[in-house]
């Protein structure tokens, strides 16, 4: 299944693994920010009301 | 009805997050073929062998990191001209993302650098811009952490956007400009001679793709994150001056 990268194996893994981890990260990293600034206006917008 | 309704953050926010799920959706779909394809389904280029397959990940994200600096501009631009606060939260949504794909841009150009040049850098001009630029995004987020005033800060980011510009543009044409240097043109072209060979176009326009919607969704997503944290921010601010 794995193709044969042959003697660039090293450069072709890292760029993919590098970039893959910094995307992923990035999405995380913003949904969790998403999260937790709704919860935060959520908790505002009660304390307000209520 | 006009585009500037969706100024307003609540008609934004309405309109924009029922769809987040579905770019996010077709972007993991198309980052998903797109690099599967490239990565174990093409051949490796008679010179370059198995490197080429850096293809997939380099040029999408180099043409994004200079997109979201032109599109922060252009965000730029309509908060000086017309004030609208949603288009200064979306530029300062946008900068992390860039930042990202500049980084990719950097460290993926570095590692098919070392086997095809013989080196990780070169002071060649494109390379320099594009360092220049990831730069530049860096000030930008600092600039916008740095001032308390969020219209002040909006302000001063929008210029330092204008300014930083011209290395996007220089980032994109520096070869153009300048015929020297270790990197080449544009992979994408229509001269055939100059574009990329069709076995490896296909997945790069998918990769592509697969950025650009990616770019969209975590643009619109960390807009929306802005809007609610300046909505949390005034409401706070309301109630302590109506206590105090």
């Amino acid at each position: 299944m794995m193709p044969d990268l042959g003697r660039y194996a090293g450069p072709v893994l890292a760029a993919y693994g590098f970039s893959l981890v910094m995307l992923i990260a990035l999405v995380w990293a913003s949904a969790r920010r998403a999260r937790r600034v709704a919860r935060e206006l959520a908790l505002v917008e009660q304390g307000r009301d209520g | 009805m006009s585009i500037w309704e969706y100024a307003n953050p609540r008609k934004f926010l309405a309109t924009t997050e029922p769809f987040l799920p579905w770019v996010f959706g077709a972007a993991g779909l198309c980052l998903g073929v797109g690099l599967i394809w490239g990565f174990f389904f093409t051949p490796d280029d008679y010179r370059q062998g198995s490197t080429v397959k850096i293809i997939y990940l380099h040029v999408p994200a180099a043409m994004m990191a200079i997109n979201a600096w032109i599109m922060m501009l252009v965000a730029s631009l309509i908060w000086l001209i017309r004030r609208h606060h949603v288009s200064a939260l979306a530029a300062r949504a946008a900068a992390p993302v860039g930042i990202v794909m500049t980084l990719i841009a950097l460290f993926t150009g570095a590692v098919w650098g070392q086997p095809m040049w013989g080196t990780w850098w070169a002071w060649d001009p494109r390379l320099t811009s594009f360092l220049i630029l990831f730069l530049f995004y860096l000030g930008y987020v600092a600039l916008w952490e740095a001032i308390a005033d969020p219209d002040t800060a909006a302000d001063l980011t929008s210029v330092l956007c204008m300014v930083g510009s011209v290395f996007a543009v220089l980032s994109r044409y520096a070869v153009n400009f300048w015929n020297q240097g270790l990197h080449q043109g544009a992979s994408l072209s229509l001269d055939r001679e100059e574009n990329v060979s069709d076995v490896y176009w296909q997945p790069l326009v998918i990769c592509m793709t697969g950025f650009g919607l990616l770019f969209l969704a975590l643009v619109l997503q960390r807009t929306g994150t802005e809007i609610r944290l300046r909505r949390a921010q005034a409401l706070r601010a309301r109630t302590e001056r109506a206590q105090a």
